[in-house]
């Protein structure tokens, strides 16, 4: 466990497929999450296509990494936000998401879906309280 | 001389899509793909574009590219027709030139 503990934000602005942003993102969050640090996922602009529900893309021959989303739950990421106006300037809502369920095993805390639809307020509030912010 | 018109980037990240649309002629047709297809998508801030747009042109979306985003085609702008990788490639030679916006 390491001493210090920062409080990352991994700021997701990319549609996935299109570009490789979106998978190398989710690589790097899962490592930061290993070494035990305050993570907090944010999906905004073209990133909240990330989290559509139903991907599907053998069509195009690639691998579907959208499964992964879901388990980042797993691996102790609680703060998972999306900004409302992103989803809204796309036509898109709440239900057109994935759900990320979280457990914690210690304290047996159960929470159904950590997504959490926010403002562009609580959006800089959140890169403000942010330590270090990893852009892709 | 027809033209078809690839646009394979996002409406809301790159002006790929607004470019074509303002260069195209009657007689051209669009084809949007990879991050292109969410301009297809209903709903979304530049519908009003591709609705000015289809009366003038011809405007299709490629079925896969939508499946993989995880988007049906009942979600696409009616009008638009969805076609496959065999429909791309019927378009590009029924074309006269294939011209892409990167």
């Amino acid at each position: 466990m390491s001493e210090i503990v920062k409080k990352f934000m991994y700021l997701n602005r990319k549609a996935p497929y299109g570009t490789i942003y979106a998978w190398e993102a989710l690589e790097v969050v899962l490592i930061g999450a290993a070494f035990d640090q305050d993570v907090c996922v944010m999906f905004m602009d073209d990133g909240v296509y990330q989290l559509t529900k139903g991907q599907d893309p053998k069509g195009i021959g690639m691998k579907n990494f959208s499964p992964t989303f879901r388990t980042l739950g797993d691996y102790e990421v609680k703060r998972i936000f999306v900004d409302r106006a992103s989803l809204e300037a796309r036509g898109l809502t709440q239900d057109d998401l994935v759900e990320i369920a979280f457990e914690d095993f210690e304290t047996e805390e159960e929470i159904d879906n950590i997504v959490e639809v926010v403002d562009s307020e609580r959006v800089s509030e959140l890169m403000n309280d942010s330590d270090v912010v990893f852009s892709f | 001389m027809s033209i078809l018109h690839t646009v394979n980037k996002s409406p809301f990240e790159r002006n790929s899509l607004e470019s074509c649309l303002k260069f195209a002629t009657d007689d051209a047709a669009v084809l949007l793909f990879e991050d292109g297809i969410y301009a297809a998508l209903a709903g979304t801030n530049v519908q009003s574009d591709i609705a000015d747009a289809l009366g003038k042109l011809r405007i299709y979306v490629l079925g896969p590219d939508l499946k993989a985003r995880g988007f049906s085609e009942e979600r696409v702008i009616e009008g638009i027709s969805v076609v496959d990788y065999a429909g791309f490639v019927d378009l590009a030679a029924e074309h006269d030139k294939v011209q892409a916006w990167l």
